[in-house]
């Protein structure tokens, strides 16, 4: 059709405000580069300060690169269970995935001086945080598929995923009680979230995941937009419910899962991101919203990572807080204007 | 004497055709000792048994009976959107479960009461959904897509409506929206649950007309359920009253003949007019 040209205008400002972004991420943080250096340096130039290519290249662009696959992959994931879910509140959050890998994480950091007799993970670093954060929300994404072949209700099932949030939350509670102080830091600084410190590897596995979600977002695409008109519409379009539902709370699982074992818990982007994209991109076609979520997700997270490493100082924020700061005024803001939160 | 097996092949096929061609070949949906309900982990609940009918080509036709009695139960199991108890459904001689999702969806198409999942969804939007079964991987529509949509939209008069909004409006024109849509998906057969509560008189028999003007120009079967009996037998080709154990199908001429409307609801409340084809209230 005619109108996916008149989406060409605002995808182009979309990406050009994200090259804009991800310059600026690399040029401010606690060593401040001058904006046209920074360009420079990445466009393959070099430049006078050494010291600033060595920053730019080893710290700061895998760290804009971890940000914009966290933001990406949240804001995709908050999409497909939107729509899966027919509910403007879903998020990636709601089916536990993200709660299942604090579980992981919390049981990996703390547990370990509870259960210390069989523990195999001596070693508490970023890798076997990720692994354990991992098997945490695929554990909880495995319950989940379990009791949505069960469950015909994707009501019910939301329900189920935030129950599985609360006992986890609550698991999470009870072994924080119990765990020394050292541990329980170390577990709220992973909880606090961040995007820097992923060595190449780790980057390069998340980047996979989030691959493979969206693809499996892609090949939806059609399935979704029925979704639009509900189940059973869907069903007497043709669309095999069953397997619909399989293939999008899998590419959920890998991009919310992945994310959040890699950055850990980072809330509200999955939530706000497709509602502020709706703004923007006034459409329900997936074809459109999918890579405009993408794209805007990676801004959002850009910015907030900017404004979490607090420019010029030597100070980092908790990105987690930056989030929450920035998404929840976007939502209490949407459901004042619009009076109700539409998708 | 000895068969071949192509001379068996051969006697096999024509058997298969002398028993298609036997049974009624304009029919195209037919319920044969239907039962419906619903299953759950071990119980079956009947709601309705002994459910006969067939509809032929352009063929209007309504289920009627009182509230409860399974005419919702009953569209959505002919539409595969429930399963059904026992019996069998056939869809142009073949029986709807051996049906694939994707075949059924360009053979029969579904109006529900449900409200739509996303009301932001634009009219046009909306219709374009109908061609779903059509499209490619990625729901591309083609030429003759466009078209299809294009005319649905201007059969129901839609076309000042089209860039609006579904949340922008109003009940009567939201079925109307539907219906445009179930006409853009281009099947046999449209089945519509209650398309016309919540609408004035004026409306409902707009939407009727409509529904028959469908069914006649475009020799589609179109069914739907209703209350308003008089409408129905006004409008409708064909009624299935459904009154419990004692489920009648027909002309409404032959319907009223036969008595069929008579002891629909309790005989001190409401008693039936043959002549006008409507009920009266007992004072």
């Amino acid at each position: 059709m005619q109108r996916s040209n008149t989406y060409l205008f605002p995808f182009l400002l979309l990406f050009l405000v994200l090259l804009f972004c991800f310059v600026l991420n690399l040029s401010l943080g606690s060593v401040a580069i001058p904006f046209n250096d920074t360009l420079t340096s990445i466009l393959g130039g070099q430049i006078e300060n050494e010291s600033w290519q060595y920053i730019i290249w080893n710290y700061r662009v895998p760290k804009a690169f971890t940000a914009i696959l966290v933001g990406s992959g949240l804001s995709l994931s908050g999409l497909l269970m939107q729509t899966l879910f027919r509910n403007p509140l879903a998020g990636p959050f709601v089916l536990g995935i993200s709660s299942g890998a604090s579980l992981g994480a919390a049981l990996l950091i703390m547990g370990s001086t509870l259960f210390s007799q069989w523990f195999i993970f001596e070693v508490i670093n970023d890798v076997s945080l990720a692994i354990a954060s991992s098997i945490g929300s695929f554990l909880v994404l495995l319950a989940v598929i379990a009791v949505a072949t069960r469950v015909k209700d994707t009501m019910a099932l939301l329900i189920i995923g935030l129950m599985f949030g609360s006992i986890t939350a609550a698991l999470v509670s009870v072994l924080s009680y119990f765990t020394d102080a050292d541990k329980l830091q170390q577990y709220i600084f992973w909880a606090f979230g961040s995007v820097g410190n992923l060595s190449g590897f780790q980057l390069a596995l998340l980047s996979v995941f989030i691959l493979i979600g969206i693809l499996l977002s892609i090949i939806s695409v059609k399935s979704l937009n029925a979704l639009l008109l509900g189940e059973n519409y869907a069903r007497s379009l043709g669309v095999q419910l069953k397997k619909t539902r399989f293939i999008i709370i899998v590419a959920t699982g890998l991009l919310a899962g992945a994310v959040t074992a890699f950055a850990g818990p980072i809330a509200f982007i999955g939530l706000a991101v497709p509602h502020l994209t709706r703004q923007i991109f006034n459409t329900t076609d997936h074809k459109i919203l999918v890579p405009a979520v993408l794209v805007y997700g990676a801004i959002l997270l850009l910015l907030c990572d900017l404004i979490a490493q607090l420019p010029s100082s030597s100070y980092v924020l908790p990105l987690n807080a930056i989030t929450s700061v920035v998404g929840a005024p976007v939502v209490i803001w949407l459901l004042v204007r619009k009076k109700k939160m539409i998708f | 004497m000895v068969i071949s097996k192509k001379e068996k092949n051969d006697i096999l096929i024509d058997k298969k055709l002398y028993t298609i061609s036997a049974k009624n070949e304009h029919i195209i949906i037919e319920a044969k000792k239907l039962s419906i309900g619903y299953t759950s982990r071990k119980k079956k609940t009947f709601i309705a048994n002994h459910i006969s009918f067939g509809l032929k080509k352009g063929e209007l036709g309504a289920i009627v009976g009182i509230n409860g009695i399974g005419k919702s139960t009953l569209l959505r199991t002919l539409g595969r959107v429930q399963p059904k108890l026992s019996g069998s459904i056939l869809i142009n001689n073949e029986p709807l479960e051996s049906l694939k999702s994707d075949e059924l969806a360009t053979l029969v198409s579904v109006v529900l009461t449900e409200p739509i999942a996303s009301k932001n969804l634009t009219v046009l939007q909306l219709v374009s959904l109908g061609r779903h079964p059509y499209t490619n991987w990625i729901g591309t529509l083609s030429a003759d897509d466009q078209s299809k949509i294009l005319k649905a939209i201007n059969m129901l008069e839609l076309d000042h409506l089209q860039h609006n909004k579904c949340y922008e409006l109003s009940d009567g024109q939201l079925q109307k929206v539907m219906i445009a849509r179930a006409l853009a998906q281009d099947t046999e057969i449209i089945l519509l649950d209650e398309p016309t509560t919540h609408l004035d008189l004026y409306h409902k028999v707009h939407i009727l007309k409509l529904l028959q003007r469908i069914a006649h120009d475009t020799k589609k079967v179109v069914l739907y359920t209703t209350h308003e009996i008089d409408l129905a037998i006004q409008l409708c080709d064909k009624i299935f009253v459904m009154n419990r154990d004692n489920n009648s199908f027909g002309a409404p001429c032959a319907l009223i003949e036969s008595k069929s409307f008579e002891d629909l609801f309790p005989k001190d409340a409401i008693t039936f007019n043959p002549e006008s084809g409507s009920f009266k209230i007992n004072k």
